[in-house]
């Protein structure tokens, strides 16, 4: 398996804040990677200096091989990173098929298309023609997901999708989130939600403070109670 | 005040409107998409009057000068946005920059017409075709006021075709509401801003060259227009189109009948319907109250 994508020594700052010190992880192709942290800690942060949208002041960030540091956030969208983000974000006055279709500006083809969306989440096709802002939060966070996958990502950057949703829904993204690794999506998932974590993920790091404090195998991290304890404060 | 009155009127109205909406849709526009309040956007008006005024001394011919006032007024806007513009988006100080750096492009647009056209006020007179005037019955309209109002009716139509029907329309939607996400999805936001900024002082170019046959066409002018859409805009919401489609309609007409009924005050109607409507109002008529979130 080789890496898609390669954080390397990275360090990123908001104005004059230093955020990220030395971050350093990679994630292998076909992989769930999964990023823990509390709040604050600097998961949304990593994120956001993959995509460029916060740019590492120092280090690299790798994707398939090639260094993307100074690209634009729609470059590492069109090379094939698509995040979705924490806040959701949805186009809340357009419809949610226009939504759908906005995510096609990566302009890549692949498994995804409005029928394969529609056929996986039938309640955006129920939806399809109405505003998106009028749908419940989790049928929100659905849309937020089925909008980057529009572009047929090949490393899909989920940051906390479990945040603010039911029981019910979080299982709903646990077998969703199951479906994409099955279909060989690369992913690189941020969570508080220990469970949900290792019900999805194959390795593990946790960021504290900017820093990372700790890596390995879900095997390993499930018997890490210290860890959790420590870090996660379980 | 007799029939034949009223209609003549609410032509003369109609057409005024049309040219203010041709302005403060830009303004709007811009706003809506790029969070620049360009306050600038009525020297385009102005620069599209003399760019018509130049075409039309070089080649006599009316269509040309409505032809280059849009494309250069549109090429300037796109070039200013690139050099200037986007360097300050995104700083904390971006608001007061925005209007330093834009009021700064009124002084330097205004001394750039007087340096190359002179300070003495010039005329452009009616294309030939639309020099005369049409009888309804009792009823004289000029036929250049209804061609104002056929083609602001057009660009109306093709506006709301572009932004409701087509993917470019959806992009600049979406980029109004958030134009890091659209970023994040593959859009070139850079680029959908530039194109906007031109499309937008284009449709204030235009209007400057087609207004030049009913005004004067002079150093200054752009100041007058850009009051008068700035309230267009704060009537209609600022950043809404459609809001200011109805606003530039509403203040059309109130000053066509406004300066019958009260000829000296006539001029301070349109702000006595602005303070109305913010009082009511304060975000403008169409502005969204952002509904609860379920969860």
């Amino acid at each position: 398996m080789h890496e898609t994508l390669l954080v390397q020594n990275i360090h990123s700052y908001y104005g004059k804040s230093h955020i990220l010190f030395d971050v350093n992880f990679s994630v292998k192709k076909g992989e769930t990677f999964c990023l823990m942290g509390r709040n604050g800690a600097g998961k949304t942060t990593t994120f956001k200096s993959i995509v460029m949208l916060v740019p590492p002041k120092e280090g690299k960030v790798i994707f398939n091989g090639k260094e993307i540091n100074g690209l634009k956030p729609y470059h590492a969208a069109r090379l094939g990173i698509g995040l979705v983000p924490e806040d959701r974000r949805i186009f809340g006055d357009l419809t949610v098929k226009d939504n759908l279709l906005l995510g096609t500006s990566s302009g890549r083809h692949g498994y995804w298309n409005l029928e394969q969306i529609y056929e996986y989440f039938p309640i955006l096709l129920d939806y399809q023609d109405k505003p998106a802002g009028t749908m419940s939060g989790g049928e929100q966070q659905m849309l937020t997901i089925a909008r980057t996958l529009m572009g047929n990502p090949e490393i899909l950057l989920l940051d906390e999708p479990t945040e603010g949703l039911s029981p019910v829904m979080v299982k709903v993204l646990k077998d969703l989130v199951l479906k994409i690794k099955e279909l060989g999506t690369t992913i690189l998932l941020s969570e508080q939600n220990i469970k949900f974590c290792m019900a999805v993920a194959d390795r593990v790091v946790i960021i504290d403070k900017g820093h990372i404090v700790y890596q390995a195998d879900v095997a390993s991290f499930r018997q890490d109670d210290d860890v959790k304890k420590k870090y996660l404060a379980v | 005040m007799t029939f034949e009155i009223f209609i003549s009127q609410f032509f003369g109205g109609l057409s005024v409107a049309m040219l203010l909406f041709l302005v403060a849709s830009g303004l709007t526009l811009i706003f809506g998409v790029a969070k620049v309040f360009n306050f600038a956007h009525g020297s385009f008006y102005m620069l599209g009057a003399y760019f018509s005024y130049q075409a039309i001394s070089m080649f006599e011919n009316f269509w040309i000068g409505a032809v280059a006032a849009a494309l250069g007024a549109g090429l300037v806007g796109m070039l200013l946005e690139i050099c200037f513009i986007r360097r300050i988006a995104g700083r904390e100080e971006e608001g007061a920059f925005q209007i330093l750096l834009t009021y700064a492009f009124i002084l330097i647009l205004d001394d750039a017409v007087k340096y190359i056209w002179g300070p003495a006020y010039k005329t452009i007179s009616k294309p030939d075709s639309l020099a005369g005037s049409l009888d309804f019955g009792q009823v004289t309209i000029p036929t250049f006021n209804l061609f104002i109002i056929v083609l602001g009716l057009v660009i109306v139509v093709a506006a709301w075709y572009v932004l409701s029907r087509t993917k470019t329309g959806k992009i600049i939607q979406a980029a109004s509401t958030d134009t890091q996400m659209v970023g994040m999805l593959g859009v070139n936001v850079s680029l959908v801003m530039s194109l906007v900024f031109g499309v937008a002082t284009a449709m204030g170019g235009l209007a400057g060259a087609m207004a030049a046959p009913l005004r004067t066409v002079a150093p200054g002018s752009g100041v007058e227009v850009i009051i008068d859409s700035l309230i267009v805009v704060v009537i209609g919401g600022l950043g809404n189109f459609w809001g200011a489609l109805f606003a530039a309609l509403l203040i059309g007409e109130v000053n066509a009948f406004g300066i019958l009924w009260m000829p000296q005050w006539a001029s301070l109607l349109s702000f006595a319907v602005m303070i109305v409507v913010l009082i009511f109002k304060p975000k403008g008529l169409f502005s969204r109250e952002k509904g609860r979130k379920k969860i």
